[in-house]
């Protein structure tokens, strides 16, 4: 380039902030408008009634989302930083055990704890966030510090973490809880809670050097370090925050169902894995949005629903699902391939 | 009318093919990629048996010609004659049955196989129950490399091997599909001397048996050395091609960049300062020992050796990057303590390191995002919140006075030029308005427009007192640029040599003393 060209072709500024290019959640979202168009013109041939036009049952599906969907802001974050997190099902099981013993009325006859009971809404949300924030500094300072992959370090967090949920009661379910605990849980609460807790993160992505810091280190690790970032404290943040969110949903899902049992939140992680690249995060690291997410969240909870609605066998469910999912991937390795030049 | 890879090899079999006066021809080629013409009516003529230059600045569309010659890329229009016949490359592997491959810059073998398994691959002999041949495949790669006199082992596995020796093995891996035609994108550009020496011998040889070498370079003495002809490319048009012997230097850097580049190393004499970094004895286990130097304010101190001298590993010390074993670094006089490059940003220091790819550029991300990365350690940052608009506009600032060469600050770095690449990675690093700056081959791989606006960059940071250290394997940039060149042989210092002093012959003497 001769510098006469480089003036004469300088880049002429761009008024938009992020180019022309439309942002992916505009894909993400059209592929929800015809799921749900299609579910409604075979809702009319087959089952002769509208599948949108039913308050009830949008209302099932963005509850039946809220707590997948605040696991999945968590992992997106994760996926991001080029690593993965398949303990998160299980940190919802052991949160959800051991917040809601601190969560026991006085009017239940065997208490886990016979003398803590009716104690304030903060003690178990306080203990729960505190369970998911540990697991998630375990799995951050594994990775970050061992360099083990981590596949295996949430490997090993999502076996143990299930193990302390089964031993904590001996495998009995936690029950009589205050309703103070189980207000949590009900009416639109759930949703409310995923999404303040995708706005937050979404804004801190986009917005904060967290955000920009967690894009650099997925994007090129070594070249994150160099650039002064400290990747290790970085990453353990990054995991920190993923437990945090699975410690929350642990507690939602308990008061959701107003007892904690062991085997909650079984295979949760994949979902929440699921909505994040549905929505459009690469596993490879450096792409995703929460906005992406959230879609990505609905588009599972859609499915499913549909797939009731319309009368289709579970076992059909899962395999479709599935399919949908790699699908997804698919689609999303051929859309970065075609964004490179 | 086309002709398939299958007719194509049928009638090369035949023994029918007509006399073409031209081994290659392309005609017309015309590429587009979004937002870029990549060429534009682009012809190109290769005679059989000669060494034929692709010449030209990064962004020329030299690749993209040899992409489509690789049948990486299909051209939107034009046409590629081989041997007088008319063909149509859909993929790499339609090329190499048609005779024409290429070797990549970035090589692509698999580390955990064998030479021979790495050659023959996809093509293995096989015994009679249908498994692979080793021994047979084994005896074939010592006959190939006998041929090509490459002195390497069929069975090593290929990660053990020198980045020489991989080239050698993808050099032989090309001539076993008995191409007509080898292209190479530049091939020494990590090669020591007496390695690129060996790699023109083997070249000769393949040019006295017939094959057609294009040759992608940015070396001009390597030009001279080897090329018979040379056709010069700039912003995706042809521009002309001469027998080599022909032309001046001088000539072909008028014709690369359309103007007369005056001055290549403007390094102007600075009132050199107080001392700003001084290291006494820093070592690293098994890697460099004993290394003591100062630089000063406005000073740029050059690192003369060869590649594995230990250069780039003294530089990454310094910056924390793998933290000293023993000795001292001081700054402004204050001993400092570096354990991460987050604490040599701390103190004021800059590193581009020598991989841009590997270890610089977050290529996924945009301009933007790149350039913003390191300044955002203590500026232009409240509460956590990054100050977007701020951040932006200086961005932007940088990267009209760097010349970036982009559509917008919003263009992923990947689709930029490895010129623009680097200029992005220096404004990365000017943001942080650092008093010493690091600079590991800052001009590898880059055309000579970019080249000589970085060395007026770096010349003009050392004017403003920073001081500067360079590290670089090309002669001419450390004798053009340096105040002094420290030159380092098997990880030790084997000496200094000032500015009036230094000479190729005695960088050389020291390099391998």
């Amino acid at each position: 380039m001769t510098s006469e060209q480089a003036t004469a072709k300088a880049p002429a500024p761009t008024t938009s902030k992020r180019g022309r290019r439309l942002p992916p959640e505009v894909s993400i979202l059209l592929v929800l408008i015809g799921i749900a168009l299609i579910y409604e013109i075979l809702g009319w041939i087959f089952v002769g009634q509208s599948f949108l036009m039913n308050q009830q049952r949008l209302t099932i599906i963005i509850l039946q989302v809220s707590v997948i969907g605040i696991i999945a802001v968590g992992v997106t974050q994760v996926i991001i930083t080029g690593g993965i997190d398949l303990s998160s099902g299980s940190v919802v099981g052991m949160t959800a055990m051991i917040a809601a013993s601190f969560a026991q009325a006085s009017t239940w006859a065997r208490p886990v704890y016979p003398g803590l009971t009716d104690l304030p809404f903060i003690v178990p949300l306080i203990v729960g966030l505190g369970i998911g924030l540990l697991a998630g500094v375990v799995n951050g300072a594994l990775i970050a510090q061992t360099k083990i992959p981590p596949f295996i370090a949430t490997l090993g967090m999502m076996v143990s973490a299930r193990g302390v949920a089964k031993w904590y009661t001996k495998g009995s379910p936690v029950s009589g809880l205050t309703d103070q605990f189980n207000f949590i849980g009900t009416g639109i609460w759930p949703v409310v809670v995923f999404l303040v807790v995708a706005f937050i993160f979404h804004i801190a992505l986009r917005y904060t050097r967290y955000g920009k810091f967690t894009y650099a280190i997925g994007a090129n690790v070594q070249a994150a370090r160099v650039s002064g970032i400290n990747v290790e404290r970085h990453l353990i943040k990054v995991y920190a925050i993923a437990g945090v969110l699975a410690g929350l949903a642990g507690i939602v899902t308990a008061a959701r169902a107003q007892t904690a049992q062991s085997g909650m939140g079984v295979t949760y992680e994949l979902d929440a894995i699921a909505a994040a690249v549905i929505g459009g995060t690469s596993l490879t690291g450096g792409v995703g949005r929460i906005t992406g997410t959230v879609i990505g969240a609905i588009i599972l909870g859609v499915m499913i629903s549909g797939f009731t609605f319309l009368r289709v066998d579970a076992y059909y469910q899962e395999i479709i699902k599935g399919v949908i999912i790699v699908a997804a991937v698919v689609v999303d390795v051929y859309r970065q391939k075609k964004r490179k030049v | 009318m086309a002709v398939s890879p299958t007719t194509m090899a049928a009638v090369r079999a035949s023994g029918a093919v007509p006399k073409a006066e031209y081994l290659l021809n392309v005609e017309g080629i015309r590429k587009e990629f979004p937002g870029v013409l990549a060429l534009d009516d682009v012809s190109f003529r290769l005679k059989r048996g000669t060494v034929h230059a692709l010449m030209g600045e990064n962004g020329a569309g030299k690749s993209t010609l040899m992409k489509i010659l690789a049948g990486i890329y299909v051209p939107d229009q034009g046409e590629v004659f081989l041997k007088g016949l008319s063909i149509r490359l859909k993929s790499p592997l339609d090329a190499l049955e048609n005779g024409i491959a290429m070797i990549h810059q970035e090589l692509n073998l698999m580390p955990f196989m064998t030479v021979a398994e790495n050659i023959w691959i996809r093509r293995e002999p096989k015994n009679m129950f249908g498994f692979v041949d080793h021994g047979k495949m084994f005896e074939m790669t010592a006959d190939l490399f006998n041929r090509l006199n490459i002195a390497l082992d069929p069975e090593a596995q290929v990660r053990d091997l020198s980045v020489a020796n991989r080239q050698m093995v993808e050099i032989a891996k090309a001539v076993s599909y008995e191409s007509d035609v080898l292209i190479m994108d530049e091939p020494t550009s990590a090669l020591t001397e007496r390695e690129v020496a060996h790699l023109f011998e083997i070249i000769r040889s393949l040019r006295s048996q017939g094959i057609g070498i294009v040759y992608i370079t940015h070396k001009m003495n390597e030009l001279f050395e080897i090329a018979d002809e040379f056709s010069v490319f700039r912003d995706g048009r042809y521009i002309g091609t001469h027998a080599s012997t022909d032309v001046t230097r001088d000539d072909i850097i008028k014709m690369m960049v359309g103007r007369e580049i005056t001055q290549m190393f403007p390094k102007e004499t600075v009132p050199i300062g107080d001392v700003v970094l001084s290291v006494k004895d820093l070592s690293l286990k098994n890697v460099f020992s004993g290394v003591s130097f100062d630089v000063r304010a406005g000073e740029i101190l050059g690192i003369a050796g060869l590649v594995g001298s230990g250069r780039s590993n003294v530089a990454e010390t310094i910056f924390g990057v793998t933290p000293a074993t023993s000795g001292s670094i001081a700054i402004n006089g204050k001993p400092v303590a570096i354990a991460s490059p987050n604490q040599a940003i701390q103190h004021g220091m800059a590193f581009i390191t020598e991989d841009r790819k590997e270890t610089g550029c977050l290529l996924i991300l945009d301009v933007l995002e790149n350039m913003q990365i390191a300044v955002l350690q203590d500026r232009f940052v409240k509460f956590g919140f990054v100050a977007e608009k701020e951040i932006s506009a200086a961005c932007k600032v940088m990267s009209e006075k760097l010349r970036v060469k982009t559509p917008n600050l919003q263009e992923r770095v990947e689709n930029l030029s490895g010129g623009n690449q680097q200029k992005v990675l220096i404004g990365r690093w000017l943001l942080t308005n650092p008093k010493i700056l690091i600079l590991d081959e800052p001009t590898r791989g880059i055309d000579v427009g970019a080249k000589a606006e970085i060395h007026r960059l770096v010349s003009e940071l050392a004017k403003q007192g920073v001081a500067v250290i360079m590290i670089s394997s090309e002669m001419p940039e450390v004798l053009g640029m340096s105040d002094r060149i420290m030159v380092m042989h098997e990880g030790r210092v084997t000496g200094f040599l000032d500015r009036e002093e230094a000479t190729q012959v005695k960088v050389m003497e020291l390099a391998s003393k």
